[in-house]
């Protein structure tokens, strides 16, 4: 060894002795056990390297970082908490003020018990349970989970999660594409924006074309006879939504279903879970995919993420095996002895099937799904019922003092709403924007504005009303947009 | 010695009694029901549910009861130690839970007026910054809910990028080396891609005469892991990323393996165009199970507006979403992203800070080379793809072993277990047989690091002495070997409690 080198050592010697009086102020951080220099050390002494360089002696020098990026100095976790939480005072939530929006994400109350139950670390701190039997608690949750939503929707086979509704409708076009071998989707005109930016983003690759069918501009119904008209030997699925975006419920799904069905297509609904506790379940109308969002099932709105997207189909091979996403099932151990669970069907899968795949979906919403598991179970039958019902009630009585103002149409569509409606303000000579503006000013927040979406309905907006609305939020709602609309106090 | 719990917990179908209920929901009030009248006038009759859904009845203290046996039969991240290659299975500190679980952010509305949720923005605006600057790209969206997700992202910009210059039609060809993970071709058969599979050379690295004869004016993309699923850094990335780019193609960094060169180096300035982040493995936020974590992608310059809408945008003083964007390639989700998981990320790069994150990475790196250099002593385990210093992680063969003993590295696997250790990653990648992945993280002290390395020294010895002993483990975890053949077969598969019950009856006729 030459003398640099033992000099080098020296001073690392050196260093380290310093470092473990106390002398210098080298941290050793929380989070890293082994980030103490005599750790370091003794490591580096068992690899047989001098420096940790060593290690990164394979990276081309001129792509290792000489300068700090500009990137924040390391804070305690006092500190950090304060600064989170002085940014986080600055929005205003639901538990500010009333809020009016929905539109695929929605305000629902989350018991206490489910948080208890998704914080267990042995829940939040695993990961998928690729090794079974040390992961039965996840894997049993997760089957509750499908099977709960089998019995909500009347399907009977469940994947345990997608990431949201949108990307559930994308994945259950690619499906039915591939099941029919065909190549169009038709869906309702009256569609969420971003569902169908999303089933376009996932479609357009796989060279299926999607379109659009048109309403009845009375009811806001699936116009049966544009659907006839559209309907071919091509069409790989229809798609409907109930409740619809719009927030009605569509009525003709028998029809839809049967002539769906007629032309050899797949019949695909989309659903929101809280309306199936007084709503006829999807699989009771010939759905063949259901798909969905079960954030209201037990998980906050977190400004819009995660979501839980919902994907069920038919018991029928044919779908089965061109389902996305993980798929838990029971099973026994190997001498049989014992009931237990699994992942199955992985040959479908992409750490199998590489680009033959159903999807390349792998992380998923799991431990949304076990939220919304122990939400369905809390409730059970009779709480889901009473649930859709108190939502019903609440959306229905604030559409109906709403109506009773002058100026004011609603609902647009004559039509059974559930826990959305429409508003539109042409009769005021407002825009949603103004209206919006003032309220918020009074300290509620109006519905989402969908003027632009929807331009032939014209100055509209789309309410939301849950269990979480007291009868005292509806009541100031419209006693503000009366005065809004009558230009009285709050007005200009 | 281990033993996890073992608890006899029927499927939640089969508990609580009819009446039982578990919830308590907010009232409706008498005059409110009595203004909209009965539910059962408004509702068509044929739209109405006859029967209830066949869900359990169950008092809040059986449901609570229930979920919590089953978490004492998982084991997460602080159970002890997670080496599961590729997936960096390090410790979720719990201010992040404390953060990510305020009301403040939980009852926030991604409809809501921007003047009412400008410190969420602001949140995620400087979490964009922070990404783009670890690594080393332009702009950053953080929508993607997933790696995988963020990975069919990436490739639908590539997409828009050859389509944009009328190229759409010829540059099919996605380049993806054959140890890369399943995600690289499944999702760029997804964005309607024809794959490429190029090989490995010596040193695991992509081998650069394959790579060349792969490339034509077909290419699209390459999809690359860098440190690969070796854990060996891919030398030649300034080479490949000019065989790629002089072709017209992108480049496309898999994100899985980022956490070795946090703040010592970055992807953008070895030429990948698109890069994808796994929150949920580098930036500490817990994987649930399987989920939800969160996939952002960075992009060059040119790249960025491709991304998808609303774009975050600051003038110095407000926060705005921006939907103006005509190339956008539109939407993957609704909404703005896994915001829950991203707050977390936020937290965690501000009590790292910079010094903090390259701490990290140096001692991942520090800690899976050790492994790897007394796991080398092991009879029965060699080290494929030469001697070279691994990154965050080191892949073993145990074919000797298996040759030898009959013990494969599934066994190995099971068996571990018992000791309270989760095992590795398992035959991945592809091009090593009877692969065992591990990666240790930064989190894990050198104890708990000798303690799995003597876990491995006795199982391989177990396997020389007593290999029936190993081949039908676990004994210790809450149930043994499963019958996952079964599982999946169409005769016996059982998806849902419905499809119990149906074959149940069917078995009973």
């Amino acid at each position: 060894m030459d003398t640099p080198n033992l000099i080098e050592k020296f001073i690392r010697y050196l260093i380290v002795i310093l470092d473990g009086v106390g002398f210098l102020n080298v941290r050793s951080h929380s989070y890293i056990p082994n980030s103490s220099l005599e750790i370091k050390q003794e490591l580096m002494r068992e690899i047989g390297v001098e420096s940790i360089e060593e290690l990164y002696a394979d990276i081309p020098e001129k792509y290792l970082l000489k300068k700090p990026l500009s990137l924040p100095s390391s804070m305690s976790e006092f500190n950090v908490k304060k600064h989170v939480e002085a940014l986080l005072s600055k929005n205003k939530t639901c538990d500010d003020m009333p809020i009016f929006l929905g539109a695929g994400c929605w305000p629902h109350y989350v018991p206490a018990a489910v948080k208890e139950i998704i914080q267990r670390s042995e829940f939040l701190t695993s990961y998928t349970p690729y090794q079974p039997e040390i992961s039965q608690g996840m894997l049993q949750a997760l089957f509750e989970y499908q099977s709960m939503i089998c019995e909500l929707t009347a399907m009977d086979v469940a994947n345990c999660s997608m990431y949201d509704w949108a990307s559930a409708l994308g994945e259950a076009a690619r499906m039915a594409s591939r099941v029919t071998r065909r190549s169009k989707i038709l869906i309702p005109k009256i569609i969420h924006p971003e569902r169908k930016a999303t089933l376009q983003t996932y479609t357009e690759p796989a060279g299926i074309g999607i379109e659009e069918v048109s309403y009845n501009p009375e009811t806001g119904q699936l116009s049966l006879k544009d659907l006839e008209s559209k309907i071919s030997d091509n069409v790989a699925a229809v798609y409907v939504e109930n409740p619809s975006y719009l927030g009605f419920i569509e009525e003709n799904v028998d029809e839809i279903g049967g002539l769906a069905h007629r032309h050899g297509s797949l019949f695909i609904v989309g659903v929101d879970p809280t309306s199936l506790g007084v709503f006829k379940p999807p699989g009771e109308y010939g759905a063949d995919i259901v798909v969905g969002e079960a954030q209201p099932l037990g998980n906050p709105m977190n400004f819009g993420g995660p979501l839980l997207g919902v994907f069920a189909c038919r018991d029928d091979l044919k779908l089965i095996r061109q389902m996305p996403g993980r798929i838990i099932g029971l099973t026994t151990t190997i001498d049989g002895g014992r009931q237990g669970f699994c992942m199955t069907l992985q040959i479908r899968e992409q750490h199998i099937r590489r680009e033959k795949a159903t999807s390349n979906i792998c992380s998923n919403e799991a431990l949304c799904a076990v939220a919304s598991a122990v939400y369905m179970a809390l409730l059970g039958p009779n709480g889901l019922r009473r649930l859709s019902e108190a939502i019903m009630y609440k959306a229905n009585y604030a559409m109906n003092l709403l109506s009773r103002i002058n100026g004011l149409k609603t609902p647009v569509f004559k039509s059974v709403h559930f826990k959305e409606f429409t508003v539109n303000f042409d009769g005021a000579s407002l825009s949603v924007k103004e209206v919006n503006e003032r309220l918020l000013s009074m300290g509620v927040h109006g519905g989402k504005d969908v003027s632009k979406e929807f331009p032939e309905l014209g100055q509209t907006a789309l309410y939301c009303v849950t269990e979480i609305h007291s009868k005292e939020s509806i009541e100031l709602l419209a006693e503000l947009l009366e005065k809004i609309v009558n230009r009285g106090e709050g007005g200009v | 010695m281990f033993k996890q719990a073992q608890w006899s917990e029927p499927v939640i179908f089969n508990l609580g009694k009819t009446g039982r209920v578990g919830y308590t929901l907010p009232e409706v009030e008498e005059e409110v029901k009595n203004s909209v009248g009965s539910l059962n006038r408004l509702i068509p009759e044929s739209l109405q549910r006859r029967n209830a859904p066949a869900l359990p009845e169950l008092s809040e203290p059986e449901v609570v009861r229930h979920f919590i046996r089953l978490s004492q039969m998982n084991y997460g991240v602080d159970s002890g130690i997670y080496p599961l290659g590729s997936c960096t299975m390090k410790y979720n500190p719990k201010i992040n839970e404390l953060l990510a679980n305020l009301p403040k952010l939980g009852m926030l509305h991604p409809y809501q007026d921007e003047s009412t949720v400008q410190g969420i923005l602001e949140i995620l605006y400087w979490l964009e910054r922070w990404l783009a600057e670890i690594t080393g790209t332009a702009e950053v969206c953080l929508q993607p809910a997933a790696g995988a997700h963020g990975e069919f992202l990436g490739a639908c910009i590539i997409r828009a990028y050859h389509k944009l210059n009328g190229e759409s039609e010829k540059r099919r060809d996605i380049i993806i080396p054959n140890s890369a993970h399943g995600t690289n071709p499944a999702s760029a058969a997804m964005a309607g891609f024809n794959v490429v599979v190029v090989p490995s050379d010596n040193d695991g690295c992509i081998d650069l005469d394959a790579l060349k004869a792969a490339v034509s004016n077909r290419t699209a993309g390459l999809m690359l892991t860098n440190p690969n699923t070796l854990g060996v850094f891919e030398e030649n990335i300034e080479e490949i990323a000019k065989i790629i780019h002089e072709v017209g193609g992108l480049l496309y960094y898999d994100g899985a393996n980022l956490n070795p060169i946090l703040c010592k180096a970055r992807p953008g300035d070895m030429g990948f165009d698109i890069v994808h982040i796994n929150i949920h493995k580098t930036f500490s936020t817990p994987h649930g199970g399987g989920g939800p974590g969160a996939g952002p992608v960075g992009v060059t310059q040119e790249l960025a507006k491709f991304l998808p809408v609303p774009r975050i945008v600051f003038d110095g003083k407000y926060y705005r979403l921006d939907y103006d964007r005509p190339y956008s390639i539109g939407k993957i989700r609704c909404f703005y992203g896994n915001i829950a998981v991203l707050l977390r990320a936020y937290a965690y790069i501000l009590i790292l800070g910079q010094e903090g994150l390259r701490e990290a990475a140096e001692v991942s790196v520090l800690n899976a080379n050790y492994v790897m250099r007394k796991l080398k002593e092991i009879e029965g385990l060699t080290l494929p793809y030469g001697e070279k210093p691994r990154k965050h992680e080191c892949v073993f063969s145990s074919k000797p072993l298996k040759d030898k003993t009959g013990v494969s590295a599934l066994n190995i696997a099971k068996r571990l277990l018992d000791y309270g250790i989760h095992s590795p990653t398992i035959y991945f990648p592809l091009i090593v047989e009877e692969a065992l992945m591990i990666e240790p993280t930064e989190t894990v002290e050198k104890e708990e690091l000798d303690r799995f390395i003597e876990a491995m020294r006795k199982i391989c010895r177990e396997a020389q002495e007593n290999p029936e002993q190993v081949l039908k483990a676990p004994y210790n975890t809450a149930i043994q070997r499963l019958d996952e053949a079964k599982a999946s077969h169409p005769q016996t598969m059982i998806l849902s409690w419905r499809m119990y019950r149906k074959r149940q009856s069917i078995k009973n006729l």
